[in-house]
């Protein structure tokens, strides 16, 4: 086993959860997302480059080409952005696409498509086409993954018009919001992160959604509210549990989608404990965490009891070596540091 | 006198054999919709210092016989899209005259509610699927409209119109690539006007190399055909409608044509210096429109009488759908707000 893979099954953890039932890894509720919504609608179908390889797309589209047709699954040319206008033009006469990346950086290259017609075109038609639509990418972390095979680009798409973006955290979330992107009649971005992948978690059977645009509180608190989405709140709540033998609690919000972004569900939150740490895969600088700063600012700044605080990357592109990646990258131990500082804010003792 | 891109074609000397071929009134119902798109953009281009369509024009102006040779070989329910210059395409599938006007004077009623505006023309009862203002944007959307056309076993073809410089995008060669691979039943139509704004072909691409030979060496079925002459455009389109109906994949026909006016804006921009208004001059005594109209009435098919009738048809049509425009109402705030999450 390479050593990329044996640190990603070190990463296996359960979701916490009330329900009791059966157990999926993240993966593998993805994959029955995708069975269940192409065997329920004969318009989906699932393309890119790997969904019909020996990897399938990390075993997200494992079967599916066996189980539906090649017609229905198929690889790719390397054309990014001519494929995502094709996947428009699908959507536009009757088809539900799901492209699959292996990573979010080659979505860069379907920019034109994304954000000059995907996006507007049900709005610059006057509502006449619709774009239904699903954009699938893994966010990568570590071994080498570097500034081209690693970026969380959701902050660059956040501000565009038209666009639905999706960053679960869960196996269950994983799977109920694929089916609600699918069903969408919009384009709708998801990000997974590569690190919550083997992650097992309890997954209902058949389809059920999970709804687009609305944020559920992980855990409940009073000292400070943790807001984000994905492997930045993963990463965040794990550093809350090492502070809880200090009496430390907190709502941990997870908002499972930025846009459109549950602007009720953050400042209930930080409403109520006046104390805002917002965290993010992505650069903080003008990008998700800024965003949520800047709701929070504009609607209750008179609440606050310290300044907002957030954990993104640093204003850098992500360097490929390990030593400096262990540098670059937040860790438990910088989250701690963050809730810490935000509770004890310098100056404000 | 610099003449650098010189008209080729053959006028209609070698087209006596079409008259044998079709019904006289297609053959004048082609003259029809050619003259009715020069009157609409003429009449356009007169109104366009007035300020009243706050819009950017694209005119159509020497181009005619390319709108509608091509699109007289589509049926309604073939799927069209275009580019920024798509006024003529869009009339010559049967676009409602009325929905562009009112769009031009950014009216609610326009046919995409005052959102897209000239470069973004739009009636789908008559499969005028869409346009979009970035060159070669369409291209892969209309090659999904032909993907979707092949899953889903529908029986229209895809049509898309794009000019020689989209053809420097590369995603017109991951369009062509893809549906070559899956034989999807898509018509590249090239309208190679030789400008780019007021950049000539020659400092952009290798003159020696022609557009189509080059979709050919992507393996599509690829011609050429004077852009001009509005039969041999309908023939070749007809032949590849055909074939990407029966099965046979992708078609790539490149027509050489003429810009009369600027890239946009009202008037021919030649003095500017970027075209010699010679070369301008000598496409004109191969106007497309005349010279079909001359080839018409050679024939017998077209007289004076005739003529006189389709223009002042043409001239009232034209004066009711900009009164009708220009009386209808703006959009409101409320519009503003619509339509930017699909339900």
């Amino acid at each position: 086993m390479p050593w990329s893979e044996a640190f990603l099954e070190s990463q296996q953890t359960h979701t916490t959860t009330q329900v009791v039932g059966r157990e999926l890894s993240y993966t593998q509720a993805l994959n029955e997302a995708l069975s269940l919504a192409m065997a329920l609608d004969p318009n989906v179908f699932v393309l890119g480059q790997g969904v019909d390889d020996p990897s399938t797309m990390f075993g997200v589209t494992k079967g599916l080409a066996e189980q539906f047709g090649s017609p229905r699954v198929f690889e790719t040319p390397l054309s990014e952005e001519g494929l995502t206008g094709i996947c428009t033009g699908a959507a536009m006469h009757g088809l539900r696409p799901v492209y699959c990346h292996n990573r979010p950086d080659f979505l860069l290259l379907a920019f034109n498509q994304i954000v000059n017609h995907a996006s507007k075109i049900h709005y610059m038609d006057n509502g006449q086409n619709r774009v239904p639509m699903v954009i699938w990418s893994a966010i990568g972390r570590g071994w080498g993954s570097g500034a081209q095979h690693s970026q969380a680009i959701q902050g660059l798409l956040m501000s565009v018009p038209g666009l639905k973006i999706v960053m679960p955290s869960t196996p269950y979330d994983a799977k109920g919001l694929m089916l609600s992107a699918i069903a969408d009649n919009n384009p709708v971005l998801i990000f997974e992160h590569r690190w919550l992948m083997k992650q097992q978690g309890v997954v209902p059977e058949g389809i059920y959604n999970v709804p687009i645009g609305k944020g559920i509180y992980r855990e409940r608190g009073t000292d400070l509210s943790i807001i984000g989405t994905s492997h930045a709140l993963a990463l965040a709540q794990q550093a809350l549990a090492s502070l809880k033998e200090q009496g430390i609690s907190a709502d941990v919000v997870d908002l499972r989608t930025l846009k459109p972004l549950d602007h009720e569900i953050i400042l209930e939150s930080v409403k109520k404990t006046g104390r805002a740490l917002i965290v993010d895969t992505g650069w903080a600088m003008g990008g998700v965490c800024a965003e949520i700063g800047c709701v929070i600012a504009e609607n209750c700044p008179q609440i606050l009891k310290a300044p907002i605080k957030r954990v993104g990357l640093p204003d850098l592109p992500t360097p490929a070596g390990h030593t400096l990646e262990q540098l670059y990258y937040p860790s438990e131990e910088s989250m701690a540091r963050a809730i810490l500082e935000l509770l004890n804010p310098i100056g404000m003792e | 006198m610099v003449i650098n891109f010189p008209y080729q074609g053959s006028d209609f000397e070698d087209c006596g054999d079409f008259v044998a071929r079709y019904e006289a009134s297609f053959l004048t119902q082609m003259f029809h919709s050619m003259l009715r798109i020069r009157r609409i953009e003429e009449a356009i281009e007169s109104q366009y210092h007035q300020d009243q369509m706050k819009t950017p024009i694209h005119l159509v102006i020497g181009q005619e016989a390319a709108s509608v040779g091509a699109c007289s070989a589509l049926k309604k329910s073939d799927i069209l899209y275009c580019g920024h210059r798509t006024n003529g395409a869009y009339l010559a599938k049967g676009g409602d005259l009325k929905g562009m006007l009112s769009e031009f004077f950014c009216r609610k009623n326009g046919c995409v509610g005052s959102r897209g505006g000239s470069m973004h023309l739009l009636d789908k009862s008559v499969g005028m699927a869409g346009s979009s203002a970035i060159v070669a944007g369409a291209v892969p959307i209309a090659t999904g409209a032909a993907l979707s056309a092949q899953l889903r076993g529908d029986d229209y073809v895809s049509t898309v119109f794009l000019g020689d410089a989209a053809t420097e995008e590369g995603v017109v060669w991951e369009s062509l690539n893809f549906a070559a691979l899956k034989k999807l039943p898509i018509v590249y139509f090239c309208e190679n006007n030789f400008f780019s704004v007021c950049t000539p072909l020659e400092e952009r691409q290798p003159l020696d190399t022609p557009i189509y030979k080059k979709a050919a060496a992507f393996g599509l079925h690829s011609v050429q055909v004077d852009g001009s002459n509005v039969l041999k455009v309908y023939e070749a389109v007809t032949s590849a409608v055909a074939r990407a109906r029966r099965g046979d994949g992708p078609s790539f026909i490149e027509v050489p044509v003429y810009r009369w006016r600027g890239h946009g804006g009202a008037g021919d921009d030649s003095a500017s210096g970027y075209r010699d208004p010679a070369e301008v001059a000598d496409w004109q005594k191969h106007c497309p429109v005349e010279g079909y109209a001359g080839f018409l009435q050679r024939e017998g098919l077209l007289d004076s009488q005739q003529r006189a009738a389709m223009e002042q048809q043409i001239s009232t049509e034209i004066a009711e759908a900009f009164q009708h425009a220009e009386q209808s109402e703006n959009p409101t705030e409320e519009d503003l707000y619509s339509h930017v999450y699909c339900n």
